[in-house]
Protein backbone atom coordinates (compact mmCIF):
# COMPACT_ATOMS: atom_id res chain seq x y z
CA UNK A 1 0.00 0.00 0.00
CA UNK A 2 2.92 2.38 0.97
CA UNK A 3 4.55 2.15 -2.65
CA UNK A 4 1.25 3.13 -4.21
CA UNK A 5 2.37 7.16 -5.45
CA UNK A 6 -0.72 9.76 -4.32
CA UNK A 7 -1.23 10.57 -7.64
CA UNK A 8 -2.57 6.66 -8.27
CA UNK A 9 -5.17 6.89 -5.51
CA UNK A 10 -6.44 10.54 -6.78
CA UNK A 11 -7.09 9.28 -10.20
CA UNK A 12 -8.87 5.92 -8.40
CA UNK A 13 -10.74 7.66 -5.95
CA UNK A 14 -11.72 10.76 -8.57
CA UNK A 15 -12.89 6.89 -10.78
CA UNK A 16 -15.06 5.91 -7.76
CA UNK A 17 -16.87 9.35 -7.60
CA UNK A 18 -17.32 8.75 -11.40
CA UNK A 19 -19.29 5.67 -10.47
CA UNK A 20 -21.40 7.05 -7.33
CA UNK A 21 -21.83 10.07 -8.06
CA UNK A 22 -24.61 10.18 -11.01
CA UNK A 23 -26.38 7.84 -8.65
CA UNK A 24 -26.91 9.88 -5.75
CA UNK A 25 -27.97 12.74 -8.11
CA UNK A 26 -30.74 10.53 -9.07
CA UNK A 27 -31.76 9.43 -5.31
CA UNK A 28 -31.67 12.97 -3.99
CA UNK A 29 -33.38 14.23 -6.92
CA UNK A 30 -36.39 11.60 -5.80
CA UNK A 31 -36.78 13.58 -2.87
CA UNK A 32 -36.46 17.31 -4.42
CA UNK A 33 -39.51 19.77 -4.63
CA UNK A 34 -39.56 20.51 -7.79
CA UNK A 35 -40.45 19.24 -11.18
CA UNK A 36 -37.22 19.95 -12.51
CA UNK A 37 -34.01 17.75 -12.27
CA UNK A 38 -32.32 21.30 -11.99
CA UNK A 39 -31.76 22.26 -8.49
CA UNK A 40 -32.04 21.42 -5.30
CA UNK A 41 -35.86 23.51 -3.92
CA UNK A 42 -36.46 21.46 -0.96
CA UNK A 43 -37.33 18.39 0.83
CA UNK A 44 -40.28 16.28 -0.45
CA UNK A 45 -41.82 12.89 -0.41
CA UNK A 46 -44.68 13.55 -3.25
CA UNK A 47 -42.61 11.98 -6.18
CA UNK A 48 -43.40 8.54 -4.26
CA UNK A 49 -46.63 9.40 -3.63
CA UNK A 50 -47.39 9.94 -7.22
CA UNK A 51 -45.70 7.04 -8.14
CA UNK A 52 -47.48 4.20 -5.65
CA UNK A 53 -50.70 6.11 -7.46
CA UNK A 54 -49.55 5.20 -10.73
CA UNK A 55 -51.46 2.33 -12.11
CA UNK A 56 -49.14 1.54 -15.22
CA UNK A 57 -46.35 1.70 -13.03
CA UNK A 58 -47.69 -1.11 -10.37
CA UNK A 59 -48.61 -3.11 -13.39
CA UNK A 60 -45.68 -3.13 -14.98
CA UNK A 61 -43.52 -3.93 -11.37
CA UNK A 62 -46.10 -6.48 -10.80
CA UNK A 63 -45.14 -8.10 -14.39
CA UNK A 64 -41.74 -7.38 -13.60
CA UNK A 65 -41.80 -9.67 -10.39
CA UNK A 66 -43.50 -12.36 -11.92
CA UNK A 67 -41.49 -12.28 -15.04
CA UNK A 68 -38.02 -12.50 -12.43
CA UNK A 69 -39.77 -15.42 -10.65
CA UNK A 70 -40.73 -17.53 -13.07
CA UNK A 71 -37.62 -17.03 -15.45
CA UNK A 72 -35.10 -17.20 -12.45
CA UNK A 73 -36.56 -20.29 -10.85
CA UNK A 74 -36.49 -22.49 -14.63
CA UNK A 75 -32.91 -20.70 -15.15
CA UNK A 76 -31.98 -22.00 -12.21
CA UNK A 77 -32.80 -25.44 -12.89
CA UNK A 78 -31.29 -25.65 -16.37
CA UNK A 79 -28.46 -23.82 -14.97
CA UNK A 80 -27.56 -25.94 -12.42
CA UNK A 81 -27.82 -28.89 -15.04
CA UNK A 82 -25.86 -26.70 -17.41
CA UNK A 83 -23.24 -26.33 -14.79
CA UNK A 84 -23.31 -30.06 -13.26
CA UNK A 85 -23.08 -31.46 -17.05
CA UNK A 86 -20.17 -29.22 -18.07
CA UNK A 87 -17.52 -29.88 -14.74
CA UNK A 88 -18.68 -33.93 -14.48
CA UNK A 89 -18.99 -35.21 -18.57
CA UNK A 90 -18.12 -32.15 -20.51
CA UNK A 91 -19.92 -32.16 -23.81
CA UNK A 92 -18.46 -29.86 -25.87
CA UNK A 93 -20.71 -28.17 -27.44
CA UNK A 94 -22.43 -27.24 -23.94
CA UNK A 95 -19.70 -24.48 -23.30
CA UNK A 96 -20.38 -22.84 -26.34
CA UNK A 97 -24.56 -22.81 -25.87
CA UNK A 98 -24.27 -21.93 -22.53
CA UNK A 99 -21.86 -18.70 -22.86
CA UNK A 100 -22.90 -17.50 -26.36
CA UNK A 101 -25.67 -16.06 -25.64
CA UNK A 102 -24.13 -14.27 -22.63
CA UNK A 103 -21.29 -13.26 -24.59
CA UNK A 104 -23.32 -11.57 -27.54
CA UNK A 105 -24.16 -7.82 -27.62
CA UNK A 106 -27.75 -8.19 -26.43
CA UNK A 107 -29.50 -6.64 -29.50
CA UNK A 108 -28.78 -9.43 -31.58
CA UNK A 109 -30.18 -12.30 -28.71
CA UNK A 110 -33.39 -10.14 -28.94
CA UNK A 111 -34.09 -9.36 -32.42
CA UNK A 112 -33.29 -13.31 -33.12
CA UNK A 113 -36.00 -14.05 -30.79
CA UNK A 114 -38.54 -11.48 -31.68
CA UNK A 115 -38.28 -13.21 -35.30
CA UNK A 116 -38.22 -16.88 -33.83
CA UNK A 117 -41.41 -16.54 -31.42
CA UNK A 118 -43.38 -14.36 -34.70
CA UNK A 119 -42.08 -16.16 -37.73
CA UNK A 120 -41.50 -19.48 -36.79
CA UNK A 121 -43.73 -19.86 -32.89
CA UNK A 122 -46.33 -18.01 -34.11
CA UNK A 123 -46.79 -16.50 -30.63
CA UNK A 124 -48.61 -13.28 -29.49
CA UNK A 125 -45.60 -11.49 -27.61
CA UNK A 126 -46.30 -10.98 -24.20
CA UNK A 127 -45.12 -12.63 -20.63
CA UNK A 128 -44.60 -16.07 -21.86
CA UNK A 129 -42.34 -14.94 -24.99
CA UNK A 130 -40.53 -12.40 -22.00
CA UNK A 131 -40.15 -15.20 -19.71
CA UNK A 132 -38.82 -17.59 -22.43
CA UNK A 133 -36.34 -14.60 -23.50
CA UNK A 134 -35.10 -14.19 -20.37
CA UNK A 135 -34.48 -17.78 -19.12
CA UNK A 136 -32.39 -18.12 -22.14
CA UNK A 137 -29.82 -15.56 -21.26
CA UNK A 138 -29.81 -16.07 -17.45
CA UNK A 139 -28.81 -20.17 -17.85
CA UNK A 140 -25.37 -19.33 -18.27
CA UNK A 141 -24.91 -16.87 -15.32
CA UNK A 142 -26.62 -19.66 -13.09
CA UNK A 143 -24.59 -22.74 -14.91
CA UNK A 144 -21.00 -20.09 -14.88
CA UNK A 145 -21.75 -20.25 -10.90
CA UNK A 146 -22.33 -23.37 -10.22
CA UNK A 147 -19.43 -24.81 -12.17
CA UNK A 148 -16.96 -22.42 -10.68
CA UNK A 149 -18.31 -23.94 -7.02
CA UNK A 150 -17.95 -27.38 -8.36
CA UNK A 151 -14.57 -26.69 -9.51
CA UNK A 152 -13.42 -26.54 -6.19
CA UNK A 153 -14.32 -29.02 -4.53
CA UNK A 154 -12.57 -32.05 -3.39
CA UNK A 155 -13.79 -34.94 -6.33
CA UNK A 156 -13.23 -37.90 -4.05
CA UNK A 157 -16.40 -37.05 -1.76
CA UNK A 158 -18.30 -38.06 -4.72
CA UNK A 159 -16.61 -41.14 -5.00
CA UNK A 160 -16.85 -41.90 -1.41
CA UNK A 161 -20.62 -41.75 -1.69
CA UNK A 162 -20.33 -44.16 -4.85
CA UNK A 163 -18.21 -46.73 -2.65
CA UNK A 164 -20.56 -46.61 -0.34
CA UNK A 165 -23.38 -47.44 -2.46
CA UNK A 166 -25.13 -44.43 -3.25
CA UNK A 167 -26.97 -44.30 -6.73
CA UNK A 168 -26.21 -41.15 -9.06
CA UNK A 169 -29.51 -39.70 -8.02
CA UNK A 170 -28.36 -39.85 -3.98
CA UNK A 171 -25.24 -38.87 -4.86
CA UNK A 172 -26.49 -35.98 -6.15
CA UNK A 173 -29.68 -35.07 -3.69
CA UNK A 174 -27.23 -36.34 -0.52
CA UNK A 175 -23.88 -35.05 -1.05
CA UNK A 176 -23.63 -32.42 -4.68
CA UNK A 177 -26.65 -30.43 -4.37
CA UNK A 178 -26.36 -29.50 -0.69
CA UNK A 179 -22.62 -28.76 -1.13
CA UNK A 180 -23.45 -26.60 -4.50
CA UNK A 181 -26.87 -25.22 -2.37
CA UNK A 182 -25.07 -22.06 -1.84
CA UNK A 183 -24.07 -21.32 -5.41
CA UNK A 184 -27.36 -22.56 -6.81
CA UNK A 185 -29.02 -19.89 -4.08
CA UNK A 186 -26.48 -17.22 -5.51
CA UNK A 187 -27.19 -17.96 -9.07
CA UNK A 188 -31.15 -17.79 -8.67
CA UNK A 189 -30.09 -14.30 -6.88
CA UNK A 190 -28.27 -13.40 -9.84
CA UNK A 191 -30.81 -14.57 -12.68
CA UNK A 192 -33.71 -12.70 -10.94
CA UNK A 193 -31.44 -9.39 -10.56
CA UNK A 194 -30.89 -9.60 -14.35
CA UNK A 195 -34.48 -10.27 -15.18
CA UNK A 196 -36.02 -7.61 -13.46
CA UNK A 197 -33.19 -5.26 -14.68
CA UNK A 198 -33.23 -6.34 -18.19
CA UNK A 199 -34.10 -3.94 -20.89
CA UNK A 200 -33.01 -4.71 -24.05
CA UNK A 201 -34.02 -8.15 -24.53
CA UNK A 202 -37.83 -7.83 -23.35
CA UNK A 203 -37.69 -4.39 -25.17
CA UNK A 204 -37.58 -6.81 -28.41
CA UNK A 205 -39.51 -9.70 -26.85
CA UNK A 206 -42.41 -7.94 -25.11
CA UNK A 207 -44.49 -6.88 -27.80
CA UNK A 208 -47.64 -4.20 -26.75
CA UNK A 209 -49.23 -5.91 -24.66
CA UNK A 210 -46.58 -6.21 -21.79
CA UNK A 211 -44.89 -3.86 -19.86
CA UNK A 212 -42.25 -3.84 -17.30
CA UNK A 213 -40.58 -1.74 -14.86
CA UNK A 214 -37.29 -0.72 -17.17
CA UNK A 215 -40.15 -0.68 -20.07
CA UNK A 216 -41.72 1.79 -18.26
CA UNK A 217 -38.88 3.94 -16.73
CA UNK A 218 -37.70 3.62 -20.69
CA UNK A 219 -40.83 5.67 -22.27
CA UNK A 220 -40.96 7.88 -19.07
CA UNK A 221 -37.08 8.94 -20.07
CA UNK A 222 -38.03 9.34 -23.83
CA UNK A 223 -41.57 11.12 -23.65
CA UNK A 224 -41.76 13.17 -20.84
CA UNK A 225 -39.24 13.25 -18.10
CA UNK A 226 -40.29 13.73 -14.10
CA UNK A 227 -38.94 12.82 -10.52
CA UNK A 228 -40.98 10.00 -10.75
CA UNK A 229 -38.15 8.49 -12.57
CA UNK A 230 -36.24 9.29 -9.96
CA UNK A 231 -38.58 7.87 -6.97
CA UNK A 232 -39.03 4.25 -9.15
CA UNK A 233 -35.20 4.29 -9.72
CA UNK A 234 -34.70 4.62 -6.32
CA UNK A 235 -36.55 2.23 -5.32
CA UNK A 236 -35.41 -0.03 -7.98
CA UNK A 237 -31.79 0.71 -7.03
CA UNK A 238 -32.37 -0.51 -3.45
CA UNK A 239 -34.01 -3.26 -4.80
CA UNK A 240 -31.09 -5.00 -6.27
CA UNK A 241 -28.98 -3.78 -3.87
CA UNK A 242 -30.35 -6.11 -1.42
CA UNK A 243 -30.34 -8.84 -4.49
CA UNK A 244 -26.88 -8.46 -4.56
CA UNK A 245 -25.52 -8.33 -1.45
CA UNK A 246 -27.16 -11.44 -0.34
CA UNK A 247 -25.78 -13.22 -3.80
CA UNK A 248 -22.37 -12.07 -2.96
CA UNK A 249 -23.07 -13.64 0.60
CA UNK A 250 -24.18 -16.83 -1.04
CA UNK A 251 -21.31 -17.19 -2.56
CA UNK A 252 -17.89 -15.62 -3.37
CA UNK A 253 -17.80 -17.11 -6.84
CA UNK A 254 -20.68 -14.98 -7.89
CA UNK A 255 -18.62 -12.15 -8.07
CA UNK A 256 -16.50 -13.58 -10.63
CA UNK A 257 -19.79 -14.73 -12.59
CA UNK A 258 -21.07 -11.17 -12.33
CA UNK A 259 -17.89 -10.09 -14.39
CA UNK B 1 -23.00 -48.31 -10.44
CA UNK B 2 -24.55 -50.05 -13.64
CA UNK B 3 -23.60 -48.66 -16.77
CA UNK B 4 -26.80 -47.97 -17.96
CA UNK B 5 -27.50 -45.89 -15.03
CA UNK B 6 -24.71 -43.88 -15.60
CA UNK B 7 -25.90 -43.31 -18.91
CA UNK B 8 -29.45 -42.67 -17.74
CA UNK B 9 -28.02 -39.87 -15.29
CA UNK B 10 -25.67 -38.16 -18.06
CA UNK B 11 -28.34 -37.82 -20.37
CA UNK B 12 -30.94 -36.06 -17.30
CA UNK B 13 -28.54 -33.92 -16.67
CA UNK B 14 -27.26 -32.97 -20.14
CA UNK B 15 -29.90 -32.84 -22.20
CA UNK B 16 -32.44 -30.11 -20.90
CA UNK B 17 -30.24 -27.24 -20.93
CA UNK B 18 -29.35 -28.56 -24.29
CA UNK B 19 -32.38 -28.62 -25.48
CA UNK B 20 -33.77 -25.72 -24.34
CA UNK B 21 -30.31 -23.42 -25.57
CA UNK B 22 -30.50 -25.48 -29.13
CA UNK B 23 -34.38 -24.09 -29.25
CA UNK B 24 -34.07 -21.12 -27.77
CA UNK B 25 -30.74 -19.80 -29.05
CA UNK B 26 -29.40 -21.38 -31.47
CA UNK B 27 -32.56 -22.33 -33.56
CA UNK B 28 -33.45 -18.51 -33.51
CA UNK B 29 -29.74 -17.33 -34.70
CA UNK B 30 -30.24 -19.41 -38.09
CA UNK B 31 -33.18 -18.15 -38.44
CA UNK B 32 -32.10 -15.23 -38.64
CA UNK B 33 -29.21 -16.17 -40.82
CA UNK B 34 -32.27 -17.57 -43.12
CA UNK B 35 -34.49 -14.42 -43.00
CA UNK B 36 -31.11 -12.30 -44.15
CA UNK B 37 -31.90 -14.49 -47.64
CA UNK B 38 -35.63 -13.92 -47.55
CA UNK B 39 -37.43 -10.85 -49.06
CA UNK B 40 -39.65 -8.61 -46.61
CA UNK B 41 -43.60 -9.54 -45.82
CA UNK B 42 -45.77 -7.41 -47.54
CA UNK B 43 -47.35 -6.36 -43.73
CA UNK B 44 -43.87 -6.88 -42.28
CA UNK B 45 -42.22 -9.59 -41.04
CA UNK B 46 -40.83 -12.48 -43.90
CA UNK B 47 -41.96 -12.74 -47.16
CA UNK B 48 -42.73 -16.97 -47.42
CA UNK B 49 -40.54 -19.61 -48.81
CA UNK B 50 -42.75 -21.40 -51.10
CA UNK B 51 -43.89 -19.73 -54.15
CA UNK B 52 -47.48 -18.51 -52.86
CA UNK B 53 -48.80 -18.69 -56.51
CA UNK B 54 -49.87 -14.59 -56.53
CA UNK B 55 -46.50 -13.69 -57.97
CA UNK B 56 -45.59 -12.09 -54.92
CA UNK B 57 -41.51 -11.90 -54.02
CA UNK B 58 -40.84 -15.12 -52.21
CA UNK B 59 -37.76 -17.64 -51.99
CA UNK B 60 -34.04 -16.40 -51.22
CA UNK B 61 -32.27 -13.68 -52.35
CA UNK B 62 -28.95 -11.93 -52.22
CA UNK B 63 -31.04 -8.51 -52.55
CA UNK B 64 -30.61 -7.84 -48.55
CA UNK B 65 -26.54 -8.13 -49.08
CA UNK B 66 -26.38 -6.09 -52.54
CA UNK B 67 -28.31 -2.96 -50.51
CA UNK B 68 -26.30 -3.09 -47.69
CA UNK B 69 -22.91 -2.66 -50.15
CA UNK B 70 -25.08 -0.22 -52.11
CA UNK B 71 -24.95 2.68 -49.90
CA UNK B 72 -21.60 3.55 -48.16
CA UNK B 73 -24.00 4.98 -45.26
CA UNK B 74 -24.54 1.29 -43.73
CA UNK B 75 -20.71 0.86 -43.83
CA UNK B 76 -20.38 4.57 -42.21
CA UNK B 77 -22.81 3.89 -39.35
CA UNK B 78 -20.77 0.41 -39.02
CA UNK B 79 -17.13 2.12 -38.65
CA UNK B 80 -18.92 5.24 -36.47
CA UNK B 81 -19.93 2.10 -34.01
CA UNK B 82 -16.11 0.70 -34.18
CA UNK B 83 -14.65 4.11 -33.72
CA UNK B 84 -17.20 4.58 -30.09
CA UNK B 85 -16.41 1.35 -29.31
CA UNK B 86 -12.91 1.99 -29.52
CA UNK B 87 -12.66 5.00 -28.11
CA UNK B 88 -15.34 3.42 -25.14
CA UNK B 89 -13.03 0.62 -24.31
CA UNK B 90 -9.67 3.02 -24.53
CA UNK B 91 -11.49 5.03 -21.90
CA UNK B 92 -12.08 2.11 -19.91
CA UNK B 93 -8.72 1.23 -19.76
CA UNK B 94 -7.35 4.64 -18.73
CA UNK B 95 -10.10 4.87 -16.13
CA UNK B 96 -9.82 1.31 -14.98
CA UNK B 97 -6.08 0.57 -14.64
CA UNK B 98 -5.52 2.66 -11.24
CA UNK B 99 -8.63 1.59 -9.48
CA UNK B 100 -7.68 -2.08 -10.28
CA UNK B 101 -4.31 -1.58 -9.34
CA UNK B 102 -5.46 0.23 -6.01
CA UNK B 103 -7.42 -2.70 -5.44
CA UNK B 104 -4.85 -5.65 -6.15
CA UNK B 105 -2.28 -3.51 -4.12
CA UNK B 106 -4.87 -3.14 -0.91
CA UNK B 107 -4.75 -5.09 2.46
CA UNK B 108 -6.41 -8.66 1.41
CA UNK B 109 -9.22 -7.51 4.10
CA UNK B 110 -9.83 -4.38 2.09
CA UNK B 111 -9.89 -6.22 -1.34
CA UNK B 112 -13.63 -7.62 -1.49
CA UNK B 113 -15.29 -4.31 -0.02
CA UNK B 114 -13.31 -2.68 -3.01
CA UNK B 115 -14.57 -5.10 -5.20
CA UNK B 116 -18.03 -5.09 -4.10
CA UNK B 117 -17.93 -1.05 -4.33
CA UNK B 118 -17.58 -1.67 -8.16
CA UNK B 119 -20.06 -3.99 -8.72
CA UNK B 120 -22.90 -2.16 -6.97
CA UNK B 121 -23.57 0.63 -8.97
CA UNK B 122 -23.62 -1.68 -11.82
CA UNK B 123 -25.95 -3.62 -10.32
CA UNK B 124 -28.66 -1.10 -10.45
CA UNK B 125 -30.23 -0.78 -13.39
CA UNK B 126 -29.03 -0.08 -16.46
CA UNK B 127 -31.61 2.59 -17.95
CA UNK B 128 -31.19 4.86 -14.76
CA UNK B 129 -27.33 4.72 -14.86
CA UNK B 130 -27.73 6.22 -18.65
CA UNK B 131 -30.78 8.44 -17.35
CA UNK B 132 -28.35 9.90 -14.37
CA UNK B 133 -26.70 11.43 -17.07
CA UNK B 134 -29.36 12.87 -18.49
CA UNK B 135 -30.40 15.10 -15.43
CA UNK B 136 -26.35 15.87 -14.95
CA UNK B 137 -25.69 16.83 -18.78
CA UNK B 138 -29.09 18.06 -19.06
CA UNK B 139 -29.11 22.15 -20.42
CA UNK B 140 -30.64 22.98 -17.02
CA UNK B 141 -27.86 21.46 -14.86
CA UNK B 142 -25.17 23.45 -13.28
CA UNK B 143 -22.46 21.65 -15.54
CA UNK B 144 -23.93 23.10 -18.88
CA UNK B 145 -24.68 26.02 -17.46
CA UNK B 146 -20.96 26.45 -16.33
CA UNK B 147 -19.26 25.02 -19.58
CA UNK B 148 -21.44 27.26 -21.33
CA UNK B 149 -21.06 30.14 -19.33
CA UNK B 150 -17.09 29.96 -20.19
CA UNK B 151 -17.77 29.76 -23.48
CA UNK B 152 -19.85 32.76 -23.67
CA UNK B 153 -16.74 34.63 -21.71
CA UNK B 154 -14.45 33.64 -24.86
CA UNK B 155 -17.28 35.05 -27.44
CA UNK B 156 -18.20 31.26 -28.17
CA UNK B 157 -21.77 29.76 -29.02
CA UNK B 158 -23.21 27.52 -26.13
CA UNK B 159 -23.19 23.88 -26.57
CA UNK B 160 -25.55 21.38 -25.85
CA UNK B 161 -23.64 18.91 -23.82
CA UNK B 162 -26.88 15.95 -23.59
CA UNK B 163 -28.03 14.18 -27.41
CA UNK B 164 -24.52 14.84 -28.95
CA UNK B 165 -21.67 12.70 -29.45
CA UNK B 166 -19.74 13.27 -25.75
CA UNK B 167 -22.86 12.14 -24.34
CA UNK B 168 -22.98 8.86 -25.74
CA UNK B 169 -19.64 8.28 -25.07
CA UNK B 170 -19.87 9.59 -21.47
CA UNK B 171 -22.65 6.87 -21.24
CA UNK B 172 -20.87 3.77 -22.39
CA UNK B 173 -18.13 4.68 -20.14
CA UNK B 174 -20.11 4.76 -17.36
CA UNK B 175 -21.92 1.92 -17.89
CA UNK B 176 -18.85 -0.58 -19.20
CA UNK B 177 -16.06 0.86 -16.78
CA UNK B 178 -16.94 -2.59 -14.30
CA UNK B 179 -16.24 -4.78 -16.83
CA UNK B 180 -12.91 -3.48 -17.04
CA UNK B 181 -12.07 -2.98 -13.59
CA UNK B 182 -12.86 -6.79 -12.69
CA UNK B 183 -10.93 -8.62 -15.44
CA UNK B 184 -7.60 -6.32 -14.72
CA UNK B 185 -7.99 -6.76 -10.41
CA UNK B 186 -8.28 -10.28 -11.21
CA UNK B 187 -4.82 -10.25 -13.57
CA UNK B 188 -2.91 -7.74 -10.73
CA UNK B 189 -3.80 -9.43 -8.19
CA UNK B 190 -1.88 -12.13 -9.30
CA UNK B 191 1.48 -10.69 -9.83
CA UNK B 192 4.09 -11.60 -7.60
CA UNK B 193 5.21 -7.93 -5.77
CA UNK B 194 9.08 -9.31 -5.68
CA UNK B 195 9.04 -8.64 -9.35
CA UNK B 196 9.08 -5.30 -9.00
CA UNK B 197 11.52 -5.35 -5.97
CA UNK B 198 13.74 -6.98 -8.28
CA UNK B 199 13.38 -4.71 -11.39
CA UNK B 200 13.94 -1.94 -8.71
CA UNK B 201 17.11 -3.45 -7.30
CA UNK B 202 18.27 -3.59 -10.81
CA UNK B 203 17.98 -0.09 -11.21
CA UNK B 204 14.58 -0.03 -13.09
CA UNK B 205 12.54 3.59 -12.57
CA UNK B 206 8.26 3.35 -11.66
CA UNK B 207 8.03 3.91 -15.43
CA UNK B 208 10.13 1.13 -16.37
CA UNK B 209 8.69 -1.08 -13.65
CA UNK B 210 5.50 -0.11 -14.87
CA UNK B 211 6.17 -0.73 -18.73
CA UNK B 212 8.31 -3.30 -18.59
CA UNK B 213 6.84 -5.18 -15.87
CA UNK B 214 3.36 -4.29 -14.86
CA UNK B 215 2.21 -3.84 -18.18
CA UNK B 216 3.15 -6.84 -19.85
CA UNK B 217 2.44 -9.24 -17.17
CA UNK B 218 -1.45 -7.46 -17.19
CA UNK B 219 -2.14 -7.72 -20.96
CA UNK B 220 -4.19 -10.99 -20.70
CA UNK B 221 -6.60 -9.31 -18.12
CA UNK B 222 -6.18 -5.92 -20.31
CA UNK B 223 -7.58 -8.31 -23.62
CA UNK B 224 -10.62 -10.06 -21.72
CA UNK B 225 -11.90 -6.33 -20.43
CA UNK B 226 -11.28 -4.91 -23.77
CA UNK B 227 -13.34 -7.56 -25.13
CA UNK B 228 -15.92 -7.08 -22.25
CA UNK B 229 -16.53 -3.61 -23.13
CA UNK B 230 -15.96 -3.25 -26.69
CA UNK B 231 -17.99 -6.28 -27.88
CA UNK B 232 -21.19 -4.68 -25.85
CA UNK B 233 -20.36 -0.76 -26.71
CA UNK B 234 -20.58 -1.97 -30.61
CA UNK B 235 -23.84 -3.41 -30.43
CA UNK B 236 -25.54 -0.77 -27.99
CA UNK B 237 -28.51 1.19 -29.10
CA UNK B 238 -30.13 2.48 -25.87
CA UNK B 239 -27.36 4.74 -25.21
CA UNK B 240 -27.28 6.59 -28.15
CA UNK B 241 -30.75 6.30 -28.00
CA UNK B 242 -31.33 8.22 -24.91
CA UNK B 243 -28.32 10.63 -24.93
CA UNK B 244 -27.29 11.02 -28.25
CA UNK B 245 -28.56 13.46 -31.09
CA UNK B 246 -30.41 11.97 -34.61
CA UNK B 247 -26.30 11.94 -36.41
CA UNK B 248 -24.98 9.40 -33.39
CA UNK B 249 -26.63 6.28 -34.70
CA UNK B 250 -24.84 3.18 -34.38
CA UNK B 251 -25.04 0.08 -35.82
CA UNK B 252 -27.45 -1.20 -33.05
CA UNK B 253 -29.69 1.82 -33.96
CA UNK B 254 -29.96 0.74 -36.97
CA UNK B 255 -30.82 -2.72 -36.45
CA UNK B 256 -33.86 -1.57 -34.00
CA UNK B 257 -35.05 0.39 -36.59
CA UNK B 258 -35.43 -2.18 -39.14
CA UNK B 259 -37.44 -4.68 -36.76
CA UNK B 260 -39.71 -2.20 -34.81
CA UNK B 261 -39.73 1.25 -37.20
CA UNK B 262 -39.53 0.79 -41.01
CA UNK B 263 -40.67 -2.85 -40.38
CA UNK B 264 -37.81 -4.45 -43.25
CA UNK B 265 -37.06 -7.55 -41.13
CA UNK B 266 -34.70 -9.01 -44.06
CA UNK B 267 -32.51 -6.13 -44.21
CA UNK B 268 -32.70 -5.87 -40.03
CA UNK B 269 -31.54 -9.91 -40.21
CA UNK B 270 -28.81 -8.71 -42.82
CA UNK B 271 -27.43 -6.02 -40.56
CA UNK B 272 -27.54 -8.43 -37.57
CA UNK B 273 -25.63 -10.94 -39.05
CA UNK B 274 -23.29 -8.48 -40.63
CA UNK B 275 -23.09 -7.16 -36.45
CA UNK B 276 -22.32 -11.15 -35.40
CA UNK B 277 -19.53 -11.33 -37.94
CA UNK B 278 -17.66 -8.53 -36.49
CA UNK B 279 -18.37 -9.73 -33.23
CA UNK B 280 -16.66 -13.21 -33.71
CA UNK B 281 -13.84 -11.74 -35.69
CA UNK B 282 -12.82 -9.31 -32.74
CA UNK B 283 -13.81 -12.44 -30.04
CA UNK B 284 -11.23 -14.47 -32.13
CA UNK B 285 -8.78 -11.63 -32.28
CA UNK B 286 -8.94 -11.56 -28.58
CA UNK B 287 -8.15 -15.16 -28.17
CA UNK B 288 -5.58 -14.94 -30.13
CA UNK B 289 -4.31 -11.83 -28.38
CA UNK B 290 -4.62 -13.53 -25.42
CA UNK B 291 -3.17 -16.12 -25.88
CA UNK B 292 0.23 -14.25 -27.30
CA UNK B 293 -0.29 -11.93 -24.24
CA UNK B 294 0.46 -15.38 -21.83
CA UNK B 295 3.10 -16.53 -23.58
CA UNK B 296 4.87 -13.48 -24.46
Amino acid sequence: MARLPIWLRLAAGATFAFLYVPLAVVVAYSFNDSRLNAEWVGFTLDWYRVLFADQEMLLAARNSLFIALVSSLAATGLGTLAGLAMHRYRPPWLPLLVITPVAMPEILLGVSLLVFFIQVLHLTLGLLSVVLAHITFSIGFVAIIVRARLAGMDESIFEAARDLGANPWQTFRLVTFPLILPAVVAGFLMAFTLSIDDFVITFFTAGVGVSTLPLQIYSMIKIAVTPEVNAVSTLLMLLTLVLVAAASRMDRSFMKGGA
Amino acid sequence: MSRTEDRLSRWAVTAPPTLFLLAFFLVPALIVVLASFQYPGEFGGLAPLADPGDGSEHGLTLENYRFYFSDFLFTEILLRSFLVAAASTLICLVLAYPVAWLIARSPKQHRDLLVLLVILPFASNFLIRVYAWMIILGPQAGLAQAVNGLLGAFGLAPVSLLFSPFAVLVGMVYVHLPFMILPLYTNLEKHDPVLLDAAQDLGANAWQRFWRVTWPLSLPGVFSGSALVFIPVLGMFAIPDILGGTRDMLIGNLIKDQFLGVRDWPFGATLSIVLTLCVLGLAGLAAWAGKGGRHG
